[in-house]
């Protein structure tokens, strides 16, 4: 339903059928790597392969020849914040959004940790209108868990989902109290609802700032030990076992949660788990000295723990990679190391580093853009996340191969909080369609 | 740890003293070598009073202290310098004021040193990037605490000749210490070995690769010890169980002659104050002349920090006089 106040969508340039020709077609949701083409019309992909060429098209489309680039799914980022409402200094769902475009992600569900709190069916109503107003990227948002985020009483979990929230989670924090997580999957199972856990022990997290080790010793800082994070696995395991219900594990960053899970899918369990870039791609050294970029929420861990991150992601037990864009002005990190709040900025970076696991032949291209698109769509029930007939025609163009330094004066987001600034990388977006409308094209690159 | 070297000072190449971490052994023993002579020298001795004229010292304390403020002013003084010593409460935080916004504001009025401690771990480090002069570490919260750990060692070399070889026993709450951490980089640095003695809760993690070894137990732990290093049980920092109770935190881990008599039979007894007598330390025994060096280590103090604020002010530009350095 659109609100009357809004512009009229562009008369019929829209409908106008898109030609993707000579490109390097990757979909991970059927493993095909091959040459071909893609063909829209009207925001859906009707056509895709070898036979989409210049000559097949229909002769009124628009044509855009991919030169050989990958073209694959548009990213599907499963854990952003867009600090609207409530923060708008931070972030806007307008920032959020070209931030997105520009990091090739196509769909993004952001937490419910705004305020106010999304905890009813109003807050998932305006962030599906601020979506539509924006027009974009696709924005979804989970509920909150239990009321306020506060640990005790459930939201309208059924009512919610009804509206558009795709999951619920109480966000930044653990549901603490083990019989109200016990209700929760159990009262989700009644609607085969996603019920999504920041793993960590709340009373071990509590006032650690910190992976705990050495460095931490070192550097005076109250540390978080990593088995914080595998004891809330485990204690919601046993839920998981008992209600039957969907669970996801966010941002996991431990070899020990790796185990977890990997054991939890051995027996059947119907857990998913994902990580963010910084968790294998960066390890509590980037502290150095009290480095506040590099303050995150779960901690940066050891080497041994980020090696196994990155074994976990490419031997499959993590199912996604999401970028946990956690935008924070400068006020909030130029403090001291405890004081600052944790979380950087990801939607830019996503991809780039995403790609590292790849050029270093840890991942195939199909199993690395997996972790971004059909893996994350399958596990939130999102249709788009392939290159299949009938799906939404979300795409990105993109360059796997060039090299470039990250720059985070260019970025789009409106706060800067990023510890990849500087970082050499490869593989960059070129242009980005939601529902085959270009949403975003490199600078030099024909829109 | 340490601000960028300055080649035209090879004394002491740093802007700022940020702690012992970063500092060469030669570094350390050019400081108390300087700190040594200014303890010599009378309080009001002329020549020392041309080192700081004409420049201007603030002391920063976010934090409150006593001794530490009280030591700065009185170096600073005897070095000629103009001191203000500054107390800022939660105050000027409660208006919303940010440390940075405290130390911009400062910085305006173009002091040559801020002393500063802080609560918090990293709130010095992160200060002196946003200031033109030099900064000293009076402590930050964990972390640590430079000068303590310079004028511990000052009062250990002059009473015993060295450094290098000492068996030197930290005992206590090693988890919330600056000291301990400035004393175990300093001494381990200097050749000296270190034990650290506390029950495990007060204990941080991975201490042992600190290059100190560990015990729980005083009895073995003060065995053959040269310097017995008391801390302060920091009560104040004890959110949760980390001791049962002060009765038996004493018993088992407080300095009584008992324990003392497994220690060489001229062990020294160091505490940085301020002392818990019946808690971390039998008062007798603190307050024994033959063996409790607590007030020198006051008096090595002023040296001290006569030492360091000499030797970080020879590197900075500016329109004091550069002439009569001894």
């Amino acid at each position: 339903m659109t609100p009357p106040s809004l512009p009229a969508r562009p008369p019929k340039k829209q409908d106008r059928p898109l030609a993707l020709v000579n490109a390097r077609l990757v979909d991970p949701a059927t493993n095909r790597d091959e040459t071909g083409g893609i063909l829209v019309e009207n925001g859906v992909i009707v056509a895709t392969g070898a036979q989409v060429t210049r000559a097949n098209a229909p002769d009124d489309a628009e044509i855009q020849d991919c030169h050989g680039q990958v073209l694959a799914p548009g990213f599907i980022d499963m854990r952003v914040q867009l600090r609207e409402p409530g923060e708008e200094h931070k972030e806007t769902i307008e920032t959020g959004s070209l931030a997105a475009a520009a990091g090739g992600v196509t769909s993004m569900v952001c937490l419910p940790n705004t305020e106010p709190i999304i905890d009813d069916v109003a807050g998932v109503q305006f962030i599906a209108r601020r979506a539509r107003e924006t027009r974009r990227v696709k924005i979804y948002c989970y509920g909150a868990l239990t009321q306020g985020l506060e640990g005790k009483d459930l939201v309208e979990m059924a009512l919610l989902a009804d509206s558009g929230a795709l999951g619920f989670t109480d966000g930044l924090h653990a549901v603490r109290d083990v019989q109200v997580m016990r209700r929760a999957l159990t009262y989700a199972r009644s609607f085969d609802a996603l019920v999504i856990q920041h793993p960590e022990e709340p009373g071990l997290a509590n006032g650690g700032a910190m992976n705990n080790g050495e460095l931490s010793t070192r550097l005076g800082i109250p540390g978080i030990p990593a088995y914080a994070e595998v004891m809330m696995i485990e204690r919601d395991l046993h839920l998981v076992r008992g209600s039957g219900a969907r669970y996801h594990a966010s941002h996991i960053s431990t070899a020990a949660a790796v185990e977890a899970i990997r054991k939890a899918k051995q027996e059947g369990l119907r857990v998913t788990c994902d990580t963010a870039p910084p968790y294998f791609s960066l390890n509590e050294n980037e502290i150095g000295d009290y480095r506040t970029f590099a303050k995150l929420s779960p901690p940066l861990r050891g080497e041994a723990d980020r090696r196994a991150i990155a074994a976990g992601l490419a031997d499959g037990v993590i199912d996604c990679i999401a970028s946990d864009h956690a935008p924070h002005d400068v006020e909030s990190k130029r403090v001291p190391f405890a004081q600052a709040e944790p979380g950087i900025i990801g939607l830019e970076t996503l991809f780039p580093i995403a790609l590292e696991p790849y050029h270093k032949g840890a991942m195939s291209l199909l199993a690395a853009l997996r972790c971004l698109t059909c893996r994350p769509a399958d596990i939130l029930g999102l249709p788009q996340g392939r290159l299949a007939k009938g799906a939404p025609a979300d795409m990105v163009l993109l360059d796997i191969e060039r090299p470039y330094r990250i720059d985070v004066a260019k970025f789009r987001s409106k706060s800067k909080n990023s510890p990849y600034d500087g970082r050499p990388v490869q593989g960059i977006v070129l242009k980005t369609f939601v529902d085959g409308r270009p949403v975003f094209a490199l600078e030099g690159e024909r829109a | 740890m340490i601000g960028s070297p300055n080649a035209a000072n090879a004394f002491f190449p740093h802007r700022h003293l940020l702690g012992i971490e970063a500092l060469s052994a030669a570094e350390i023993e050019r400081l108390l070598d300087l700190a040594n002579s200014y303890a010599d020298l009378p309080k009001d001795d002329e020549r020392a009073r041309r080192v700081l004229r004409g420049r201007t010292v603030i002391n920063l304390f976010f934090e409150t202290s006593t001794r530490t403020s009280t030591s700065f002013e009185l170096a600073a003084k005897r070095l000629g310098g103009d001191v203000i010593t500054m107390s800022v409460s939660t105050s000027a935080i409660k208006k919303g004021e940010t440390l940075l916004d405290t130390a911009m504001t400062l910085n305006a009025m173009k002091p040559d040193v801020m002393v500063v401690r802080h609560s918090e771990s990293g709130a010095v480090n992160l200060l002196s990037q946003k200031v033109d002069g030099s900064v000293i570490n009076a402590g930050d919260g964990r972390h640590e605490h430079p000068t303590q750990a310079l004028l511990d060692a000052l009062t250990i070399r002059r009473r015993l000749g060295k450094l290098d070889g000492l068996l030197v026993a930290i005992c206590g709450d090693i988890l919330h210490s600056r000291v301990a951490r400035s004393n175990i980089y300093l001494l381990t640095k200097m050749g000296a070995r270190v034990r650290v003695i506390a029950p495990l809760t007060l204990l941080p993690s991975n201490i042992d690769r600190m290059g100190v070894e560990v015990f729980t137990d005083m009895k073995k732990g003060l065995k053959d010890v040269d310097i017995v290093m008391m801390l302060r049980l920091q009560l104040e920092r004890m959110q949760g169980a980390y001791v049962p109770s002060t009765r038996e935190y004493f018993r088992f881990f407080g300095l009584d002659y008992a324990k003392l008599a497994l220690a060489k039979p001229d062990a020294l007894i160091m505490h940085p104050g301020p002392m818990n007598r019946g808690v971390e330390i039998d008062s007798e025994v603190a307050d024994d002349i033959n063996r409790s060096v607590i007030r020198e280590q006051v008096e090595m103090g002023v040296a001290v920090r006569m030492a360091c604020l000499d030797a970080l002010t020879r590197n900075l530009t500016g329109n004091a006089p550069q002439e009569s350095r001894s």
